[in-house]
């Protein structure tokens, strides 16, 4: 992680709102997060969580207001590396297996220092279906699959719509677990949940939006 | 936005000022096309002399040719509009380079049918794999794939850019497919015809040909305005402009 | 952290592609039956007259073989889409265009190989003689990867709606014309004894501009497609 002046926010958004047949998805939002901190995005089903999370990653165009990062205009090529982004669809390929997948996002993505597949399918709670297809494997087990990225790649700000569902108790702990090492270490996270969802760490920002 | 986009222009480019614009000038569009192909007709018609070779059947160039120069002419106007589309992002231009489109289709089609009642009494065939023809052809397909791309998706506006986009393709595309069938011609050394010969056009047939293709701009125009009109009223149903429209029909 | 280098990325990527395809090698197989199968449909449809089928062998093969890849092209982008790896590799820090260049690569590679392999085949089923089937296989060879590159662009528009099969055809037929014209065109001088060189050296000429071009347009097409 690149060592940030905390008075920077990692990521900050001024008005920001996203149009669709030019009518605003979401009420004008306003937050920063700040690089260690945790925002838990909150709305009811069809509030615009998922576009949120689909704009700030890139995969839409910003409709209205402003997008910063680290200060400065959000430019796409410049942050691509960063920031790391899981969505609904896990973007697993079912003919090959969980390591094959890994492998591939970490040649597109890079690695951590030190991480290896290997290790990492274990942590997540894979030991033992590392080479099976992954069409194979049952839905939460595809979500740690897709969970496994990231342990495995680089990034400083995630991105993640909906990282429980699917999951059981362990897998929900093991998310917590994830997400507070990751703040810890100076990372920063905006996760979407309509359940209500614990953490160990201090309390999450938590963004509230409206249709 | 671009900085060194005229002020006026950028003003034009809103939904209620083009709306407005297009309202006006509409009427007069329509009706100086009605007009002068009135004339351009009768001219054509009536007093320009049959051709010493072709006899009357070369009056079909009054329509022929203008609806030739227009398929072109509209292609080009929607791909200078896909083009600001793209790059600008503008709501106008995505919609005048979508409704130029069918236009457009219709005018390559009327050439693609005149051209071949044309060429049946002189070529003594209805079709010939000539360049000129078959880049009409290829122009008809790729209106057909604009208008098509542009219904396929739910989302108009992303319907718009996709098709902008297609537009654009097609742009570097016609100039070689020409280059391309001529080539092909001079292989096969099929069908040399050289559909306008070296008469030159007296007068009497220069002014009607002229006036009519004056005529089918106009009637491009009157027909693009009211498209478009119609087009930013369903676009930006919600907005507080389109209601006040609403609301001053609902009144008279 | 380390970021990879273009090539590691380049060959994950290539090497992604071949993998999922020889795991579903059986619709390898399709396009290539496909090809066969229309070009014994001639000879009943014609007759089986040598000179006729000689004659027309050149075209049949290049068409036969357009719309066969035509039949795979569809497939290009639709799995990726729908299991989400298409947002992945379209956020991951790469250039996009080379990446999709990859993509395209591997599905020449799948798709059009085979069917330039089973080529000389169709040519010998139309009596297409011996000494032209070299120039034949050039043609293809340059002309295959150029309907690849231009279907590319183009399925990538067609990738957010849901129907795109014949739109696709409709779309893609008025940009193949100059590439059959040349391709055929090579396999015809060849026949009557004519230099086949031009031809040859126009498709080489499309084909470098496209694969220039082709994968930068067709990055911007699918980001088109997926912004909505």
């Amino acid at each position: 992680m690149t060592a940030a002046n905390p008075a920077v926010p990692l990521l900050e958004a001024r008005a920001l709102s996203f149009l669709r047949q030019d009518e605003p998805v979401f009420a004008p939002l306003d937050f920063q997060l700040h690089a260690g901190e945790l925002a838990l995005v909150e709305g009811d089903n069809g509030s615009g969580k998922t576009t949120l999370l689909r704009m700030l990653a890139g995969l839409l165009h910003v409709g209205e207001g402003e997008l910063h990062w680290r200060g400065e205009p959000l430019q796409r090529d410049r942050c691509a590396g960063e920031i790391l982004f899981l969505g609904h669809q896990l973007g697993l390929k079912a003919d090959l297996s969980p390591r094959e997948n890994l492998q591939i996002a970490a040649g597109l993505h890079g690695c951590r220092d030190g991480a290896r597949v290997t290790a990492v399918l274990a942590e997540i709670g894979l030991r033992g279906y590392e080479d099976e297809p992954a069409r194979r494997l049952s839905a939460g087990q595809k979500k740690r699959a897709a969970l496994a990225r990231l342990l495995l790649l680089p990034a400083t700000l995630w991105l993640l719509d909906e990282p429980y569902a699917n999951l059981d108790r362990i897998g929900i702990a093991l998310v917590n677990d994830l997400l507070e090492k990751h703040t810890d270490a100076g990372g920063a996270a905006l996760v979407t949940s309509h359940g209500a969802v614990s953490f160990h760490g201090g309390e999450p920002r938590h963004i509230r939006m409206h249709a | 936005m671009s900085n060194w986009i005229p002020l006026w222009l950028h003003k034009l480019g809103s939904p209620p000022t083009f709306y407005r614009f297009a309202g006006t000038l509409q009427p007069w569009a329509m009706t100086l096309a009605l007009l002068l192909g009135a004339i351009a007709l009768y001219g054509g018609l009536v007093l320009a002399p049959a051709d010493y070779q072709q006899g009357d059947a070369y009056r079909i160039i009054f329509i022929h040719v203008p609806s030739a120069e227009m398929s072109m002419f509209i292609y080009a106007v929607m791909g200078v509009a896909a083009f600001i589309a793209l790059v600008w992002r503008i709501k106008l231009a995505e919609v005048v380079a979508m409704e130029s489109a069918p236009i457009g289709a219709a005018f390559t089609f009327i050439t693609l049918v005149t051209g071949s009642l044309w060429g049946k009494p002189m070529w003594g065939t209805w079709w010939t794999w000539d360049a000129r023809l078959t880049s009409e052809l290829v122009l008809l397909f790729l209106y057909l794939g604009v208008i098509g791309l542009y219904h396929a998706f739910e989302d108009r506006r992303q319907g718009a850019r996709a098709a902008a986009f297609l537009a654009i393709i097609g742009i570097i595309n016609v100039p070689i497919v020409h280059f391309s069938v001529n080539w092909w011609n001079t292989l096969h050394q099929g069908s040399t015809i050289n559909i306008f010969g070296q008469s030159k056009m007296s007068t009497d047939m220069l002014w009607p040909l002229l006036t009519m293709m004056l005529a089918t701009k106009f009637y491009y125009a009157a027909s693009l305005f009211r498209r478009v009109r119609t087009d930013l009223l369903a676009l930006e149903g919600g907005k507080d402009w389109v209601r006040r429209i609403a609301e001053d029909e609902a009144k008279s | 952290m380390n970021r990879p280098g273009l090539l590691p990325a380049c060959t994950a990527m290539l090497r992604r592609d071949l993998t999922l395809a020889w795991r579903r090698r059986g619709d390898i197989a399709m396009p290539v039956l496909y090809a066969l199968i229309v070009t014994m449909l001639f000879p009943f449809a014609l007759g089986p007259e040598d000179t006729l089928l000689q004659r027309i062998a050149g075209g049949v093969v290049l068409v036969t073989v357009l719309l066969a890849m035509l039949l795979a092209l569809d497939a290009m982008f639709s799995s990726d889409i729908e299991d989400g790896s298409l947002e992945q590799l379209v956020l991951a820090p790469q250039p996009l265009a080379l990446m999709l260049g990859m993509k395209i690569l591997a599905h020449w590679i799948t798709t059009a190989l085979p069917l330039i392999v089973i080529a000389p085949l169709m040519a010998a089923m139309l009596h297409l003689p011996g000494v032209v089937i070299p120039v034949l296989l050039l043609a293809l060879l340059l002309a295959t990867p150029l309907l690849s590159l231009l279907g590319a662009v183009l399925v990538a528009l067609t990738a957010g709606t849901r129907r795109s099969g014949m739109l696709l055809a409709l779309m893609l037929l008025p940009l193949c014309v100059p590439a059959v014209i040349f391709a055929a065109g090579a396999v015809a001088a060849a026949q009557q004894g004519l230099p086949w060189l031009a031809p040859i050296s126009w498709l080489a000429a499309a084909l470098v501009l496209a694969v220039v071009l082709a994968p930068l347009a067709c990055a911007a097409a699918l980001r088109i497609a997926l912004d909505a």
